[in-house]
């Protein structure tokens, strides 16, 4: 199966023949094509990788010859949304974007679930990651890898109770990278530490096994804190202890990645605070891979200051390093993320690296001298007396007990408000056994004691010898679970949806095909408060369900406030039946010329009515933006704020044969009536049917500029051809009249 | 605990080390804190440790979590619950699949109980 741009992805094809598919490769992959210097379009980059083959570039791009330069960073977006199905559709519009590391939130709860979930169930704020759903998903990247020209890394989590389990079963299915931080499980879900730990050592061997990319938890600190700028020298302190741990267990240095966050967020002085911090973390694990993700502690309901926050959160990442740069998208504070957002905070990643590209050939950090370079040094031995105290008081398991992490203070300080778990407490408890003499396990990629030799002393590097080869090498012998629960799988969900994928059938979508969510954004002139319910109304009387407020934001106390709203609607639209006008026909270029040549045509053109707007006008007539002039046609242009008795005059005077208005200024409609005014006084003077009126502007739209009398309206994004388009083919059709 | 930051008083025995020093030591202790956690890893197993031997067998989830449910019941998981179904399979000369799926089914413990943990229940 190929895939085309102009055709959706099947995916019940996808869920065809599961058991059958085997994963073509295992392990991550970096971007290639970096650290040298690349031209694309009009210019050379220094920072960029292998450019795609296909890909949507952002939107200023048709500026730009539609270039979509492709930075040296994999570019991470986090989708789950608690349908698997529906995931794999945003995951190929991610990748078009330039995302290629596409990571799968858990559903809430999973980690406290103490084995494999099988089948297709639906999820809360992510989906239940299990072996179905991970294979159709890696199944689909294959496919939209090969259609972007670029592979894809696949990557979930490797946490709770059960991350033994799911790292076989990721290793089985080519996932490509991982959460693993036992830290994780301990403080934040209270799961059992020696248990973790324990755990944890099997997960990361078969981890190193598989070559994934191991990415820590370490800014969950960040987000839990109550002052997430002092937890840092923690933060150093909790990379390096899984860090460490996992490099003990075999993994390579090059596959661990440390989940770094800026820790601060405007209107803190955020880049005088994270700087240095990002600086000193990178020096002390310069062997070490750095997974930057964007600040979420400070995050709101404002998508746009979200924005600003991930783009000082990127410049850091310029000034420093970032092997993967991870995005949030910028509605998490409000919503689970919807399809838009996953694409708008790739897209903010991949606008500031390639506008930032060389950056730091031009600009660099004060390393040696003042407050950036005391600053490093302080952390660094903070960061070093942590750990000198961890010791002293008998080491990691005590350290816990006692509060030692995720404590407000900025260390040495204590704010005595961190996490405590005790040792014989959590989830989990008193299910570590102790291996006996005989123990075995006849498996690849197990770690810790392992009595191979009592049955074969010359497989002991090699257990798996023993049963002719396990799951790893030889992946037939995986037992593939489909379905376990009749009611809540994928089947059932698509059944539901059918009419709109299989019918002409249609209906707004922000995270589940079908869901009918839209969102309006509106200003009312009141107090927030007010602003809040009266909005709920509107959409109401708008005939919307669910309707909820996702954001307000104050213009000013009683002038006025902002609000983002959402709701459901419930009626589909047929496209079938809609009346969509035929796309501008374009002559080409020489066609045009060869007209004008054997029939010279002259114009005249202004912009009408009390208004100064000229660079629409002047890119339709001059030369040098492609316009009409360029193919021959005589432009005599009458300026800005002029009169339309005058502009019909010149017309006559120069016995134009066409008048060109551009009619920027639309309040009150008053566009449309010096469209009407245009028609009538041509009419008067005589002149309608020898002349050809055209009228343009941002808000004209062709159909209503016909319905005032005039022969064509051209809106945005209207070029010179166009223009010279109709009037070529509009004056052949006068003479075929006349 | 609460303590005000004593930063300035901690820090003197390390004054004099250079940065290179001072990233030395970082790791240094951080190596002094896993080992322990590396060294308990290495001597203990878990249910989930367990399943995921089961699973790399070539057993399904459910098969697993069945044989691991049984090998805890019966007081023999720092065996390895792998460990049972491959003793199984050679003692009675039937396949990795056949002997584990038996277990699963809750049959042949006590030959496992023989075979293994000398007879006793």
């Amino acid at each position: 199966m190929k895939l085309k741009p102009n055709e959706k992805l099947n995916v019940t094809s996808i869920l065809e023949n599961l058991e059958s598919y085997r994963p073509r490769r295992r392990g991550w992959h970096w971007r290639e094509g970096v650290g040298q210097k690349r031209e694309i379009g009009k210019f050379e980059y220094y920072d960029t990788s292998e450019n795609l083959n296909q890909s949507q570039p952002l939107p200023s791009a048709h500026y730009f010859d539609d270039i979509d330069p492709q930075p040296d960073s994999v570019i991470t977006t986090e989708i789950a949304s608690g349908r698997f199905e529906d995931d794999i559709r945003r995951m190929r519009m991610a990748a078009w974007h330039g995302a290629d590391h596409l990571m799968v939130i858990r559903t809430a709860g999973q980690s406290h679930f103490d084995g494999l979930i099988e089948g297709t169930p639906q999820g809360i704020g992510g989906i239940p990651i299990t072996r179905k759903q991970v294979r159709a998903q890696r199944k689909a990247l294959d496919l939209i890898e090969d259609e972007v020209g670029r592979p894809i890394n696949y990557h979930s989590y490797v946490s709770g109770v059960a991350g033994p389990e799911i790292a076989v079963m990721f290793a089985e299915e080519g996932v490509n990278g991982a959460h693993q931080d036992p830290q994780y499980n301990v403080l934040y879900r209270n799961i059992n530490m020696i248990r973790s730990y324990v755990d944890a050592a099997v997960a990361k061997k078969i981890m190193t096994w598989s070559d994934m990319a191991q990415i820590d938890g370490a800014h969950n600190a960040n987000a839990t804190a109550r002052e997430a700028w002092k937890v840092m020298p923690e933060l150093m302190v909790q990379h390096a202890i899984n860090s460490m741990y996992s490099v003990k267990i075999g993994m390579k240095k090059e596959n661990i990645c440390l989940s770094t966050v800026p820790p601060t967020a405007p209107p803190a002085p955020c880049m005088r605070i994270d700087l240095p911090y990002a600086v000193a973390l990178r020096e002390l694990f310069k062997e070490y891979k750095m997974r930057a993700q964007q600040n979420t502690k400070y995050m709101g309901s404002s998508t746009r200051e979200a924005t600003v926050t991930h783009t000082l959160n990127l410049l850091i990442s310029k000034l420093t390093r970032a092997d993967i740069q991870s995005t949030i998208t910028p509605d998490e504070g409000r919503n689970v993320p919807w399809h838009i957002y996953n694409i708008e905070g790739s897209n903010t990643a991949k606008q500031a690296l390639v506008g930032m590209d060389g950056l730091t050939e031009m600009v660099g950090i004060k390393r040696d001298s003042g407050e950036l370079a005391d600053k490093v040094r302080e952390l660094k031995e903070r960061a070093i007396l942590f750990m000198e105290e961890m010791l002293e008081v008998g080491g990691y398991f005590s350290a816990v007990e006692e509060g030692f992490f995720v404590d407000s203070g900025y260390y040495p300080e204590r704010n005595g408000d961190g996490i405590v778990r005790k040792i014989d407490g959590g989830i989990g408890v008193g299910t570590v056994y102790e291996r006996e003499d005989d123990y075995m396990a006849p498996v690849t990629a197990h770690f810790g004691y392992n009595n191979i030799a009592q049955y074969d002393k010359d497989v002991v590097d090699n257990p798996a010898t023993l049963i002719g080869g396990c799951t790893l090498e030889a992946p037939d012998k995986i037992i593939y679970i489909d379905e376990l629960d009749e009611t809540d799988n994928v089947n059932v969900r698509m059944e539901e949806t059918k009419e709109l994928r299989e019918t002409t059938k249609i209906k707004p979508e922000m995270e589940w095909q079908g869901d009918g969510i839209i969102q309006i954004t509106l200003f009312l002139p009141t107090d927030e408060r007010t602003a809040e319910f009266a909005a709920i109304e509107i959409g109401k009387n708008l005939g919307l369900e669910d309707v909820e407020v996702i954001h307000k934001e104050i213009m000013q106390a009683s002038e006025g406030t902002r609000i983002e709203l959402k709701g459901k609607v419930a009626f589909t639209i047929d496209t079938s039946k809609l009346i969509i006008p035929p796309k501008p026909e374009i002559m080409s270029d020489d066609e045009i010329r060869k007209e004008i040549e054997k029939n010279p045509m002259k114009i005249v053109a202004g912009t009408v009515g009390e208004d100064e707007h000229s660079v629409g006008l002047r890119e339709i007539i001059d030369i040098k933006h492609g316009g009409i002039e360029g193919f021959g046609i005589e432009c005599h242009y009458l300026g800005t704020s002029v009169s339309v008795e005058k502009l019909i005059d010149a017309a006559i005077e120069l016995n134009a044969d066409a008048i060109l208005a551009s009619t920027i200024i639309s309040h009150d409609d008053i566009h449309y009536r010096n469209m009407k005014r245009i028609h009538e006084l041509c009419v008067e003077k005589g002149i309608r049917d020898k002349v050809i009126l055209a009228c343009g502007g941002t808000q004209v739209s062709n159909e209503l500029a016909i319905e005032q009398g005039i022969d064509a309206g051209f809106g945005r994004g209207t070029k010179g051809v166009h223009v010279a388009t109709f009037l070529v083919k509009k004056r052949s059709e006068m003479l075929n009249e006349n | 605990m609460k303590r005000k930051d004593d930063f300035e008083a901690r820090r003197q025995h390390l004054i004099s080390l250079s940065e290179e020093q001072l990233e030395a030591r970082f790791w240094e202790l951080a190596e002094k804190i896993v080992d322990p956690l590396v060294d308990l890893a290495y001597k203990q197993t878990s249910p989930s440790i367990e399943r995921s031997v089961l699973l790399r067998m070539g057993f399904s989830s459910l098969e697993s979590t069945a044989i691991v449910n049984g090998t805890i019941d019966r007081g023999l998981l720092g065996k390895g619950a792998g460990h049972l179904v491959y003793r199984l399979s050679k003692e009675y000369n039937i396949s990795i699949r056949e002997a584990g799926l038996k277990l699963a089914a809750g049959h042949m413990w006590d030959e496992v109980m023989k075979t293994l943990a000398g007879g006793e229940l």
